[in-house]
């Protein structure tokens, strides 16, 4: 997952490369997988990952004469969820089409989709820089199998066929690469927050198409656009269109036409290629389904889903502006669970949301600690408990770290972070009669005086060998700046 | 119909089916005989009848099922070539339902292949021959099944009806037919050919049969979202006007034959003298019905056998050489997928199921559709609602089912607007998704130019006829509004 936040070099890049030459527009169809338990239209396992080919299949699914879609009312109750997402209009009635085109990925020679009356109306898509993308529309179909080819022959595996899918389709608002790429971020993210997807772009959970077309600054109608098929992470989206930019204006400059087509994406290759032409263009032949009525949705059963949408990107976006920085807040909004989290403790711990956060964003999200981040997260009273035993010194930041990583191993689950502090002996000794006594001990000891001479003579940077010592003394559980505080007082 | 009990055993029931099968072999009635598993389910209920254990309204009753609905028993191959090899894992929620009762299916019967015709003609495994007169069609789609009922092959028989498939073979062959509302009976596991238009239904000798059918296979399927909610039984009778209709533009046509007019007029004095006001109808509409259903019907036919490509089941052609199958002007760069797609459909679909395939794929068309297939739709909400408006007149309208008796075998099957005009009088229902129930109403004076001289059957002890060779069964459908299905039975019984 590209979590790097969002750089302005790329966009000036393209600007100082072709200065306004060319006006970018760009609009977006994303297919999301929705998260069901069963497929759109049949009641097997909709969560083929780690099985084997063909044994998520119904006989609805492989199309045996005289199977009948059953439509799955989790998919619509998601459709609506990923709505509101998308601040969209319901409609309330909407219908089913079948969209046909022969190949082995479309068991019944047709794809079950919404041509004519889509469930989701007009939307947007609120960007982190203020700019909001306009939703044309969204409408629920099911997804296709899956074909292998080998040397002279293919396989077919039907487990994906007819997981719901949503496509999602903009508005031609997009005017450059970096703002795709922020579009389909912010998408995915919204997509994410409203539980509504696994959202993993590796797996496919999220698919871009993206048309791209080139007009002078000063031409009154859009250019012919060419669209980039399947992009599945934000990074190709991002240097598709940069690419299709560079491809389009030099066939713009030599006088060339463009030609209305689908490409492909290589990321290996960082190149375009042409699919197939439009203009033989495949006719889909669309009819209504029959098979299906129309699906009437009651104004109660809309606002109840609606209204069950979590939290979104731009509620926490607005809930923190003033209690965390952006950098690090645009960090943890790839995450919802640990957005949920830090807003638990918002409203019941808020002197530990800044330091819980920072530990989210620099040390749960190190790569090294990539492994601990899961559905369990600690509760939120143990984070606020780690958070005040740092802040009253009873921990060192280094300790604290520590007992933070480790109360997301499973292990630990059951055990508070003083327990835990108290198990690995990391308390720190802050009282001040005993900190005395240790360095007392530490002076007397002939190995320091050279130091303590050193010191008084105004060479202060042997202070931290003094609290080194004393802290080996202590064998680790002094708070070294007390230590340093009362050396200090010491020696003057 | 005769069940299974302490008097009749469920075998003496199937033997007796099976000994009419095998006499009527040259019919072509059957495209598979079940005979071993049906006998064994039958010493299974005489058994449970013996030991005073409970069993079905419809036990040991043997029954015909046409071949497009799916069934453990035998392949399901809907009398297409593209269908052959295919064992159903699953059972049709219609034969749950019958095999719930205990009825026994005796064997599958033959229809055009995918339903797609009015004769039985256009099946892979050659025409069905007419129970009366072997010279002559059975009508279609569902004539296996009719001609099944009609000679004794079983107590019962499915079909399907999606223009007229159930009640005209019934017509052509002197039985009962019912082709129910719309949803009334489940579509899962049956074949689709116009999923708008398609319902299950039966044939059987009289309508206290076909009542009893519809009270065990009717009611809501969750597996069908198209099936209604339960209703058959539960018609408010309290509707009742004691007006029965005519509709003037099919009895003034002068393409219906003139004994079917008298027999039309007969039925009508029969129910006058029950007590029944007759009513004359103007549906003008109904004209556009058949070019209307002959567009929505090739497109979802063309639309739902898209599914058959040889891929995953059924037939899959060997012919996939290219240099032996393309002409030179064909695209070289077909794919070895394409070919498989090409060949498959060429030599596993009939030619009529070319013909609505491509007759469906024009109308569906980028650039047609508003033409052709939203027009039809706006012209079928219009007949929809001049059904609507005569039956706040008339409790019913009676009809003939097709213009004419049972045709010639070769007669028309050349010819496809002729076999389309076959339907004219059958598929407004369909269209509108009313129930009627077909019902024999006399026979012809004559069989009409006869050759019965040179009757091609070469045992004349097979020869089915109890009537004369010379007559040919007439036969009517009453038509009522949407779940009317109870009463239009009880209709039809005050009046034979």
């Amino acid at each position: 997952m590209p979590a790097t936040p969002s750089s302005k070099t790329t966009a000036d890049k393209t600007s100082s490369q072709n200065p306004q030459k060319y006006g970018l527009t760009i609009g977006i169809e994303c297919h999301v997988q929705l998260k069901t338990k069963t497929k759109l239209f049949s009641e097997v396992d909709n969560d083929a990952r780690g099985k084997a080919p063909n044994s998520c299949v119904s006989p609805v699914d492989y199309a045996l004469p005289g199977m009948l879609p059953r439509l799955n009312g989790e998919a619509v109750r998601l459709a609506i969820r990923a709505g509101a997402a998308m601040n969209a209009e319901i409609n309330p009635k909407s219908r089913f089409d079948r969209k046909h085109y022969f190949y082995p990925d479309s068991p019944k020679g047709y794809q079950i989709t919404q041509f004519y009356s889509p469930i989701i109306g007009a939307g947007f898509i609120e960007l982190p820089s203020g700019k909001k993308i306009r939703i044309e529309h969204a409408h629920l179909e099911g997804d296709a199998g899956k074909l292998s080819h080998y040397a002279d022959y293919s396989l077919v595996d039907f487990n994906r066929v007819d997981t719901p899918l949503l496509e999602i389709v903009s508005m031609p608002d997009i005017s450059s690469a970096e703002e795709a790429r922020d579009y389909c971020k912010e998408l995915w993210r919204n997509m994410l927050f409203a539980d509504v997807t696994n959202g993993d772009l590796y797996n496919g959970n999220m698919r871009f198409d993206v048309n791209i077309s080139l007009k002078k600054p000063e031409a009154t109608e859009l250019g012919t656009r060419a669209e980039i098929k399947n992009l599945n992470s934000f990074r190709s989206v991002e240097r598709a269109v940069l690419y299709e930019y560079e491809r389009q204006s030099k066939l713009l400059d030599h006088g060339e036409k463009i030609v209305q087509e689908t490409r492909g994406w290589s990321d290996a290759t960082g190149k375009t290629t042409a699919q197939r032409s439009k203009e033989v263009a495949q006719d889909y032949r669309y009819m209504p389904e029959p098979d299906l009525p129309p699906l009437n949705l009651s104004e109660d059963f809309i606002q109840a889903e609606y209204s069950a949408c979590p939290k979104l990107p731009q509620d926490y976006r607005r809930d923190f502006a003033k209690k965390l920085p952006t950098d690090t807040l645009e960090v943890l909004l790839d995450y919802p669970l640990l957005m949920s989290r830090l807003s638990e403790l918002a409203t019941d711990h808020a002197a530990a949301l800044a330091y819980i956060a920072n530990l989210f964003s620099s040390v749960l999200l190190a790569e090294e600690n990539a492994s601990l981040l899961n559905d369990k997260l600690p509760e939120a009273a143990k984070l606020a408990e780690l958070a005040d035993m740092k802040a009253q010194n009873e921990l060192s930041s280094t300790s604290a770290k520590e007992i933070f990583l480790k109360l997301f191993e499973e292990k630990h689950y059951d055990k508070s972070p003083r327990a835990l502090a108290k198990e690995l002996n990391l308390i720190q000794e802050n009282d001040s009669a005993a900190l005395e006594a240790l360095i007392n001990e530490v002076l007397k000891d002939p190995s320091t005086k050279s130091a303590q001479e050193d010191f008084k003579n105004g060479k202060e940077k042997v202070l931290g060998f003094l609290v080194g010592s004393v802290m080996k003394a202590s064998k680790g559980k002094a708070n070294p700046a007390a230590v340093s505080k009362l050396l200090k007082n010491k020696l003057k | 119909m005769k069940i299974a009990n302490q008097t009749t055993s469920a075998v003496s029931l199937v033997q007796a089916a099976l000994g009419k099968i095998d006499q009527y072999q040259d019919w072509h009635i059957f495209t598979f005989v079940n005979r071993d598993a049906a006998l064994k389910r039958a010493r299974e209920i005489d058994k449970k009848i013996k030991n005073g254990e409970p069993v079905g309204r419809l036990a040991g009753v043997p029954y015909a099922l046409k071949d497009n609905f799916l069934s453990k028993e035998g392949e399901t191959t809907a009398s297409a070539k593209i269908l052959t090899g295919l064992t159903s894992p699953l059972n049709a929620t219609c034969v749950e339902k019958l095999e719930a009762e205990d009825a026994i299916m005796i064997g599958r019967t033959n229809l055009d292949a995918f339903a797609h015709g009015s004769s039985t003609e256009n099946s892979f495994f050659g025409p069905t021959k007419n129970a009366f007169d072997p010279e002559r069609v059975a009508g279609g789609s569902s004539g296996g099944s009719a001609v099944a009922v009609a000679l004794g092959c079983a107590e019962f028989a499915t079909g399907t009806d999606t223009g007229g498939s159930i009640r005209q073979p019934a017509s052509f062959n002197g039985v009962f037919g019912i082709k129910p509302t719309y949803g009334a009976i489940s579509r899962y596991g049956v074949v689709a050919m116009a999923s708008s238009t398609d319902v299950v239904g039966f044939f059987a000798k009289t309508p206290a049969d076909l009542d009893l059918l519809m009270s065990v296979a009717s009611g809501k399927d969750a597996k069908d979202l198209t099936s209604l909610p339960d209703f058959y039984g539960f018609e408010d009778k309290k509707l009742k006007k004691k007006k029965i209709g005519f509709v003037k533009e099919f009895v003034e046509s002068p393409a219906l034959n003139p004994e079917l007019k008298t027999a039309l007029e007969a039925k009508l004095s029969a129910f006058r003298s029950k007590g029944y006001e007759i009513v004359e109808l103007s549906l003008p509409t109904l004209e556009y019905a058949l070019a209307t259903y002959y567009i929505l019907q090739p497109a979802e036919v063309a639309s739902n056998l898209s599914r058959y490509d040889g891929i995953r089941y059924g037939f899959r052609s060997k012919n996939l050489d290219p240099a032996k199958v393309c002409s030179a002007d064909e695209n070289p760069e077909k794919t070895a997928l394409d070919l498989c797609y090409q060949q498959t459909r060429q030599e596993g679909f009939m030619r009529e199921n070319k013909r609505r395939i491509m007759i469906g794929n024009f109308v569906l068309s980028s650039g047609f559709y508003d033409a052709y297939f939203l027009k039809a739709a706006k012209a079928r909400t219009l007949i929809i609602k001049e059904f609507e408006k005569a039956f706040e007149k008339v409790d019913a309208i009676l009809s003939p089912v097709a213009p004419n008796p049972a045709f010639r075998l070769g007669e028309k099957v050349n010819d496809p607007v002729s076999m389309y005009l076959e339907d004219v009088m059958s598929v407004p229902v369909n269209l509108a998704g009313i129930p009627a129930v077909a019902f024999p109403a006399g026979w012809t004076e004559s069989n009409p130019a006869s050759k019965s001289t040179k009757n091609p059957t070469k045992n004349p002890t097979k020869n089915p006829t109890k009537n004369p060779v010379s007559k040919l069964p007439l036969g009517l459908q009453l038509l009522g509004p949407r779940r009317s299905d109870k009463q239009l039975l009880e209709m039809v019984e005050e009046i034979l």
